[in-house]
């Protein structure tokens, strides 16, 4: 198992009930790129993904094959802690769900889920600045942390949601359409950030919008009934597919 | 003549609205009057008798005069020990009801048997506890006994009011701290319970204001008609209101006519004043809430 790769996923096959939603997927995430995972609704894009932090287990009736590898050990083993699973593979998803509780809190929620020592007002009010600064939302907040995060506009709410995974370090970042809630504005922030955030760590994101996953997106999956298509460098899939499926989709001919 | 003038449809169709528009309205009416009634015929007949000082002392004469200070203390008591009895079973039930239970055939059966729970009458409540509370446990005819009987006929309320308050935080809430590696008890300590306090505030506010007016489950299993002293603990039996208005109005003769309605003024001022600071309570916790 190299480690230039992040999330290695082997024979993927998963159902819900006796409906198949994912076939034979082999698919290797690239370390500190960005991946955008493109394809029409119901093409499984979002199952992948809830597959890599286990959230779809939380669904009745659901069934996983295969093997999905994360820093190098398979997630799906017996032996894996799932709260440390979830600690280092964040999750952003398509509405903002910042908790009810303050900037600040919300910030330092995971932080105290996972440290077993307390850290002092100083190194809280640190953590809480390096975090609010690397998601470029430090300025317009830093004069009312003590807000509910819930009055913050939904841009803001969506790079608190980004903000709050930073303080446990995880490394892979999921999004499930991080922007779809967003105004184009809102969008084109939130994109500036992945990018701003895509060396540090590996970024698997689930887009509708295929102009996002050409702007924000360093390689492209293309996923069609549960399977993958394409899997390329995101400039080349969209400049010269190689498949006709891949070609009539980025042309808007299904969706 | 224009396109928008009333035609005879349209007189009869409003006509119609205007008659069930006022069968609603008098229904409503006719829903406020007795509480009215009740509150001005007890203002008018038993309002001159409540004074402080016949709120703190003691009856005299045979019950026939003086004042209602040890059925006054012994509801309070009663309400209490009750509370302290059913919020930590009915709030835990209620915890692992709504957050931690899957839906199977058992949460089914259990929800089930709460429903029923709320439904049995007050007075098989009052047997269930002389046969489970005084003579099983040996609790005696006591506080302790009465409480416990009320608590388990205010379960339903207390259970049902608290799932239903840690229902209404939003899904996602649990989903965003799940997501981030939370347990379930840190979830619920850290999110839903903060979030839900204000139900369930209100479901045990209204179950005191249930609670201090029953008679039935009281009677056989701890409050007496007459004792001259107050409880000394939980064992003691104890005064209370609501049987003592039931005493005064049916075996005490001579009694002043004022003096059960001055009781009864007393009580429902009780039960309206919960209520009421339940209402604003929760008016006041939903103006919190940004969400």
């Amino acid at each position: 198992m190299s480690s230039d790769f992040a999330i290695a996923a082997t024979n993927v096959n998963f159902w819900y009930g006796s409906f198949q939603a994912l076939f034979d997927v082999n698919l290797k995430i690239r370390r500190g790129k960005v991946t955008s995972m493109i394809g029409p609704s119901g093409c499984g894009k979002s199952t992948f993904l809830r597959s890599v932090n286990r959230i779809n287990e939380r669904i009745d009736n659901i069934r996983i094959q295969g093997s999905i590898h994360v820093l190098d050990k398979n997630i799906l083993d017996p032996d894996v802690e799932l709260v440390q699973v979830r600690k280092h593979i964040g999750m952003v998803f398509q509405r903002p769900n910042p908790l009810p509780i303050s900037i600040r809190e919300n910030i330092l929620f995971g932080y105290k889920i996972h440290m077993s020592t307390r850290a002092s007002k100083r190194q809280q009010d640190d953590i809480v600045e390096q975090a609010l600064q690397q998601v470029l939302l430090w300025d317009q907040v830093k004069d009312r942390l003590h807000h509910k995060a819930t009055g913050l506009s939904l841009e803001e709410q969506q790079k608190l949601c980004i903000a709050r995974l930073l303080p446990i370090k995880p490394s892979v970042l999921l999004m499930d359409e991080p922007c779809s809630a967003l105004d184009p504005k809102g969008t084109e922030a939130v994109e500036e950030l992945i990018w701003e955030l895509h060396n540090t760590f590996t970024i698997l994101i689930v887009t509708h919008n295929m102009a996002q996953a050409r702007r924000a997106s360093e390689e492209c999956i293309f996923m069609l009934m549960g399977k993958v298509m394409e899997h390329t460098p995101t400039q080349e899939m969209f400049v010269t597919p190689k498949k006709q499926e891949t070609a009539d989709y980025i042309e808007g001919k299904y969706g | 003549m224009h396109h928008f003038a009333t035609t005879g449809i349209n007189q009869r169709n409003s006509r119609t609205q205007e008659l069930f528009r006022l069968l609603f309205m008098m229904m409503t009416v006719l829903l406020v009057l007795p509480v009215l009634i009740i509150m001005v015929t007890l203002i008018y007949k038993g309002g001159a008798i409540v004074t402080l000082d016949f709120l703190l002392s003691n009856p005299l004469d045979g019950m026939t005069a003086g004042g209602i200070f040890p059925a006054l203390f012994g509801t309070i008591g009663l309400v209490t020990v009750a509370l302290l009895v059913s919020v930590p079973i009915g709030v835990a039930a209620a915890i692992y009801l709504s957050e931690y239970a899957s839906d199977t055939w058992l949460t089914r059966l259990i929800n089930l048997a709460i429903i029923n729970l709320a439904g049995v009458p007050s007075i098989v409540h009052a047997l269930f506890g002389v046969g489970a509370f005084v003579i099983f446990f040996r609790f005696g005819t006591s506080i302790l006994a009465a409480s416990c009987t009320l608590a388990v006929m205010t379960l339903p309320v207390v259970i049902v009011a608290t799932r239903e308050s840690l229902q209404s935080v939003p899904m996602a809430f649990r989903e965003a701290c799940w997501n981030m590696g939370a347990t379930r008890w840190q979830t619920i300590r850290r999110i839903v319970l903060p979030n839900a306090i204000s139900g369930i505030l209100t479901g045990v506010i209204l179950e005191v204001s249930r609670t201090a007016g029953e008679t039935a489950p009281i009677m056989f299993t701890g409050a007496v008609f007459f004792t001259p002293f107050l409880p000394q603990s939980v064992f003691d039996q104890t005064m209370a209101l609501s049987l003592h208005l039931f005493v005064l109005s049916t075996q005490v003769p001579g009694v002043s006519e004022a003096l059960p309605y001055g009781v009864a003024l007393v009580l429902i001022s009780i039960v309206l004043l919960m209520n009421s600071a339940s209402i604003g309570f929760r008016m006041y916790l939903r103006g919190q809430k940004k969400w």
